[in-house]
């Protein structure tokens, strides 16, 4: 597959930031996920491989329809039909998710990896209590707990999320966003998971509570040593919340490194203009127009797939896919601008 | 010559009635805004959920009646005009709402939009004519009738269904138009493209907009003049350039601290942010100033009155705390 990950193992060892190879977490491999219309398969998600570490947080940009959330629910095997995972391994402690089926699957799920939905606040069930959308989860997973220890741990479990202890009690209409969302996470983190998928978790947010929930999981990552995927689209919050990016485009992995380094350097033309597009506010500057089209996903596209809306495509873009190559010390793209050196051609 | 809308004075409280016991929410507080006829500006309304610039689009709109104060536009006040002068006020203020998903009927093909207001404001007399004032329209927002009108709004993105409103609400040709944040549930990179209609709109067609938004950033790219809400009160207004390059309220400064830079070196500035519950909130508003709970420079004074506003610098820019009484420090 020439979409392979391919990482120097040197560059890895000299990064200066995020844990040892072999602590590797997840491992995904050429993931394909594809959606049956009446006209053909849409290509969600099309061969995408990445790896998290232990204890780092990954975030995973691109636009609406990108497939970011479609690649988030294939690893927690939540695709519905029409949809389904047509290829790769999503390999989480060594265990393939894609295999895995009834009983097991629905073990690992919660246990192992969990999920802050797109919208949580309005994931929460509004008729029970918080306590007892905790309890449920917990006791489902892990049967016969006395009422006294399962309650000491919810409100630990609130105290580490930084919501009040009266929370326990309280119905999701009695809380304000922010502390919905808050409540989703002590949700996440209630089985001790090694794996939290979170879906634009801020996404309905103003920015001061916003700011307060990046800071929670922030602190929850940093004490409980969990992994985090973080879906999203605002470059501003991932600059702030994740250790590795991944900017994706039409169900690909367009360009993958450090959050420092992608934000010193873009190297793929689709990074440079998301990153070009944030408005500052800091200088007044006219606004960044970009028009064009994303290529029909149901047709496979030749060459690059990107090549309708670059302002520097080249004869080879149309010909070829450009494969992931390590360009940089751990920064990796998918571009034909770069020569193998990561010199840049025009 | 009467400003374009005047509101003086414009309370809302929510709750209250005869019949409910149960506390009231003051949605916004004696707040005055005032709009000139020409130019055409956009004004910035920004705050966080709850702090009143929905109420405030709500109470513009006419969709609620005001607890007290006015409303006045172009010298008629909203609450006296006959059915006759609504129907009029209703075309010359139009509205785009946040959710591009949500306004469509999703049985109907999108074109149903324009039909249905050339038909209430019969602004066509042929099919023709119509036809073509849709594809007016559609061309200012950079759409081609044929492409989109005879789909259902499932098959449009985002961001088309939202420039599809703002074509919608030009046709009527109004005088202002009410964005309440019509950015928000667009893409970033689609994001840029609705701005600049509206400063089009603004430069091109003399339109002004209410822009009500939580996001700071785009404030600053496109605003004219800015009020920054908090629990109902205006807590900093002035040019929306001087107010967020040199924020001066205690909340405002909080507001840009806590906005992400989009740099990994720069982490989250200033004091830890807080925030309060609603029930914190509402014991809050007896008296006083209204972010004493979160603030980190209260003083005793502010519990005692709520802080007018004080000028802190040129061009009307004013700031309601009281660290800025002239007074104050005079005493001090």
């Amino acid at each position: 597959m020439t979409a392979a990950t391919t990482i120097d193992p040197v560059d890895t060892v000299t990064a200066s930031r995020g844990p040892a190879e072999q602590d590797t977490i997840l491992d995904i491999r050429n993931l394909q996920v594809f959606y049956a219309t009446p006209t053909g398969d849409v290509r969600a998600v099309d061969n995408v491989s990445f790896k998290v570490q232990r204890g780092e947080i990954i975030g995973l940009v691109g636009e609406s329809g990108c497939g970011k959330t479609t690649t988030a629910m294939a690893i927690l095997r939540l695709v519905q039909p029409p949809g389904r995972i047509a290829g790769g391994e999503i390999n989480l402690d060594s265990v393939n998710l894609a295999d895995l089926e009834g009983d097991d699957l629905r073990e690992t799920r919660w246990t192992k990896l969990s999920l802050i939905p797109q919208g949580a606040m309005n994931s929460l069930n509004p008729v029970m209590r918080i306590s007892s959308q905790i309890k449920d989860t917990i006791r489902t997973h892990e049967g016969r707990i006395s009422n006294r220890e399962l309650k000491e741990r919810i409100l630990q479990l609130l105290q580490l999320v930084g919501l009040p202890s009266r929370v326990y009690d309280m119905y999701p209409h009695e809380l304000s966003g922010g502390m919905k969302q808050r409540a989703c996470i002590a949700m996440a983190i209630a089985l001790d998971p090694v794996l939290v998928i979170a879906d634009e978790p801020t996404s309905a947010l103003d920015v001061v509570v916003q700011r307060v929930v990046g800071e929670t999981l922030l602190d929850v990552k940093e004490r409980l040593g969990v992994s985090m995927i973080v879906i999203g689209h605002d470059m501003g919050l991932m600059a702030q919340l994740v250790d590795r990016l991944a900017v994706m485009y039409a169900g690909r992995i367009v360009e993958f490194a450090p959050v420092e380094s992608i934000f010193n350097e873009q190297l793929h033309p689709y990074t440079q203009l998301l990153i070009e597009s944030i408005p500052s506010i800091k200088e007044k500057k006219p606004l960044k127009l970009t028009e064009g089209l994303t290529h029909d996903l149901r047709t496979h596209m030749q060459g690059c797939i990107f090549q309708l809306r670059c302002p520097h495509v080249m004869d080879i873009c149309r010909e070829e896919n450009p494969p992931m190559r390590a360009l940089r010390s751990r920064h990796e793209t998918a571009c034909h601008l770069y020569d193998d050196d990561g010199v840049r051609l025009h | 010559m009467a400003p374009l809308l005047d509101i003086k004075k414009a309370t809302k409280i929510y709750g209250g009635g005869m019949l409910s016991a149960g506390p009231v929410t003051v949605a916004l507080q004696d707040y005055d805004l005032t709009i000139e006829e020409s130019p055409a500006t956009i004004t910035t309304i920004a705050g966080e959920s709850g702090s009143g610039k929905s109420t405030l689009a709500n109470l513009v709109l006419g969709f609620t009646d005001l607890t007290s104060g006015q409303i006045i536009y172009r010298g008629r006040d909203l609450a006296e005009m006959t059915a006759q002068e609504r129907i009029g006020y209703r075309r010359e203020v139009q509205a785009v709402f946040q959710d591009p998903y949500a306004v469509y009927n999703p049985f109907y093909r999108v074109k149903h939009v324009f039909d249905l207001i050339i038909r209430n404001f019969k602004m066509a007399s042929s099919k023709a004519e119509a036809r073509e004032m849709i594809e007016n329209a559609l061309n200012v927002v950079g759409m081609r009738g044929e492409e989109v009108l005879e789909k259902y709004p499932h098959q449009l993105s985002g961001g088309q269904r939202q420039r599809m409103m703002m074509a919608r609400a030009y046709m009527l040709k109004p005088k202002l138009i009410v964005a309440d944040e019509p950015v928000s549930m667009v893409d970033a990179s689609l994001r840029a493209m609705i701005l600049d209609i509206m400063l089009r709109l603004r430069d091109e067609e003399g339109m002004s907009f209410l822009y009500i938004t939580h996001d700071l950033s785009t404030a600053y790219q496109i605003g004219d003049h800015i009020y920054l809400l908090y629990q109902g009160s205006v807590a900093e207004s002035g040019e929306a350039a001087a107010v967020i390059e040199n924020p001066k309220h205690p909340y405002v400064q909080l507001l840009l601290d806590s906005i992400p830079v989009p740099d990994p070196s720069v982490k989250w500035g200033g004091d830890e942010a807080t925030t309060i519950d609603d029930e914190e909130m509402r014991v809050s508003v007896d008296s006083g100033c209204r972010f004493y709970p979160r603030c980190t420079q209260r003083m005793d004074r502010c519990l005692e009155a709520s802080p007018v506003p004080f000028p802190v610098g040129a061009n009307n820019h004013n700031a309601s705390c009281f660290l800025y009484d002239e007074e104050e420090k005079i005493l001090a």
